[in-house]
């Protein structure tokens, strides 16, 4: 019997000289589910996310994916645990083909050797093709990524996350820069990958939050202020009060 | 065979090669005397320095300002090697201490050092030429690396090296043959490498091996890694976030760098019959990112022209200006950087090749759009 919480952040702080970005956070994450973190500017949500795939390492407290501690291992391990992180700012190679760039990330030949002699096989290529197709790139395999429109490179990155087929998906700020209609078909691809894993997602965009969330966590000064489904987050008077109110 | 044609770099990089070994191997040999090409195989081995800096600094992204260090291992390898065989007992009777190198008896040392012993087998140098780099390599790189110490303070931590490595070979004159380095190398295994015909047979050696790791170099751009390379220069932390080890890739070209070099240093060693720390400060080093970058950064094969022409104009130049050239030198370097910062590989790509590509377009249509796809691949 799997336990039905994926991830388990207990009592998380991490201080910089003295500052606590976060304090004492307590956040679960359930198996196949979206979870929304919102609030305001330095709340702690991008730190949240660095915390749990080891770009800062917490001063204290817990982060428990499966039956792994997350705080003591390295970057690349906790990618094989299986967390796979997107950044605010698209990070892609820009300098590679759309194709090269699902390439490298797929799962195989991480390390030098295997890298030199690794072969793109039919079983490499039709991932490919499928991320490319659910990201909807199929037409733009062999374009520079550099090329690409800024949300197009949003998608690449999730599909270069998708290939590695994580079972937790971070994803910060997935939306931002995005026109209404690119925005819809993100939300559309959310819904899609979330079918067999857990995303957290940190958005500001309200209306994006609503279509995807099944729960919304606010985060005020690295502390909790609020969970639950959105609206009862919405109607809760404190959120109202350092959130959403202005 | 298209599957190693295309593990190589494709038709068009082998081509290109095709014809810099021909320049190398059948143009020079037959239009140059002796004493001019001996000089074209003493810049060719800067022009392994330079193929290794493109891999670390032009596709890694790793600037090393002491690829001097390990262009000096390989060359003092060599050298101590060939200085046991010129010390021989009968060659040395006249000495205090008969059998050991003269500057050492100079220096009042009566005994062979112990880390000059492994020298007396050949085939221990040319496995410790390899090995020392990248072993070396591999310990700078795990110290810095592992603890993300990049950029400009891993070019500045590298200069240093190279200073300090200067001032060890200087200081300890007994054992290394201090500022003078390591003179008079007359035969390996009794084949006398001074007269003419044994220096054409070494520049054809030091051509051959320098083509070999053009071939690595091709291979290595051409793999997976060879892209991870792009990839970890251009957005490295969404190589470590997808599960890379980014210290360990890092290592890798590095050491890989320091092994060319070494082989460089080598046949600097075989060729022109000496080895001193001239060649392992930092000025050389700074030098060696010059014919690198001159070259252009990102093309293995233009940086074999990029260490031909700036070592031919500095001949020609310092014969002429000896005080000016280290300031034209300085010029030329921000110059390239600031207006054609792909070296001749970006002016040959830009200028050349669409007028070439012109006048072979009538012969074969579908050749040149082949081409092109190359071209940008390139880019």
């Amino acid at each position: 019997m799997t336990s039905p919480i994926l991830l388990a952040i207990e009592d998380l702080t991490v201080s910089f000289d003295g500052f606590k970005a976060v304090d004492g956070l307590n956040l679960y994450v359930e198996r196949n589910e979206v979870r929304v973190v919102i609030g305001p500017n330095g709340a702690g949500k991008t730190t949240l996310l660095d915390l749990i795939c080891g770009k800062t390492k917490a001063s204290a407290g817990s982060i428990k994916f499966k039956d792994t501690e997350l705080t003591r291992l390295v970057e690349h391990d906790i990618v094989k645990a299986g967390v796979g992180r997107k950044f605010q700012t698209p990070s892609i190679y820009e300098n590679l083909t759309v194709r090269e760039n699902l390439e490298l990330s797929y799962p195989k030949g991480r390390n030098v050797f295997g890298s030199l002699f690794f072969k793109v096989t039919d079983e490499v290529n039709a991932r490919v093709l499928a991320v490319a197709e659910d990201i909807f790139l199929s037409d733009r395999l062999d374009t520079s990524a550099g090329l690409l429109s800024h949300g197009q490179k949003q998608w690449l990155e999730i599909g270069m996350l998708l290939i590695q087929d994580p079972e937790l998906l971070m994803l910060d700020e997935p939306v931002a820069g995005m026109s209404v209609s690119e925005r819809e078909a993100t939300a559309e691809l959310l819904g899609r990958i979330s079918q067999n894993r857990s995303v957290i997602v940190i958005e500001h965009d309200m209306d994006f939050v609503k279509d995807i969330a099944h729960r919304v966590t606010v985060l005020h000064q690295g502390r909790l202020l609020a969970e639950g489904k959105m609206d009862e987050v919405q109607a809760n008077e404190k959120v109202i009060e350092v959130y959403l109110g202005h | 065979m298209d599957k190693w044609i295309a593990a190589f770099g494709g038709r068009q990089r082998l081509l290109q090669l095709l014809a810099l070994a021909v320049l190398l191997m059948v143009i020079l040999p037959l239009t140059l005397d002796i004493f001019r090409l001996n000089l074209v195989g003493k810049y060719l081995t800067y022009a392994f320095v330079a193929v290794g800096l493109v891999l670390c600094w032009g596709y890694g992204g790793i600037l090393s300002l002491g690829q001097g260090v390990f262009f000096g291992i390989g060359g003092y390898c060599m050298a101590m090697f060939l200085k046991l065989e010129a010390s021989s007992p009968e060659n040395t009777a006249i000495q205090s201490t008969p059998g050991i190198p003269d500057f050492m008896d100079w220096n009042q040392i009566t005994e062979l050092p112990l880390g000059w012993i492994p020298f007396h087998s050949l085939t221990l140098t040319i496995l410790l030429i390899m090995t020392v780099p990248a072993l070396f390599a591999f310990l700078i790189g795990a110290a810095m690396f592992k603890r993300r110490v990049g950029g400009v303070y891993f070019a500045i931590i590298t200069q240093a090296i190279a200073s300090i490595a200067t001032i060890l070979i200087i200081g300890q004159q007994g054992y290394t043959g201090g500022i003078n380095g390591i003179t008079d190398l007359r035969t390996l295994l009794g084949w006398d490498i001074r007269p003419d015909s044994a220096k054409y047979l070494l520049y054809f050696l030091c051509c051959i091996l320098l083509i070999a790791c053009l071939l690595v170099g091709q291979f290595v751009l051409n793999s997976r890694y060879g892209k991870l390379l792009i990839a970890m220069r251009d957005q490295e932390d969404r190589v470590r976030f997808s599960g890379y080890d980014v210290a360990n890739i890092k290592i890798f070209v590095f050491a890989l760098a320091g092994v060319f070099s070494a082989l460089g240093g080598a046949m600097f060693a075989l060729q022109v019959g000496f080895m001193s720390p001239s060649f392992v400060g930092t000025v050389a080093s700074i030098e060696m990112v010059i014919f690198c970058a001159v070259g252009g950064r990102l093309s293995l094969i233009g940086a074999v022209y990029g260490a031909l022409l700036v070592n031919l104009a500095k001949t020609l130049l310092s014969e002429s200006f000896p005080q000016l050239w280290i300031v034209f030198m300085g010029a030329l370097f921000i110059g390239v950087v600031l207006l054609f910062p792909q070296g001749l590989a970006g002016i040959y790509e830009d200028y050349v090749r669409p007028q070439v590509a012109k006048l072979f377009s009538r012969k074969s249509n579908a050749e040149s759009q082949g081409d092109k796809a190359v071209a940008q691949e390139a880019r």
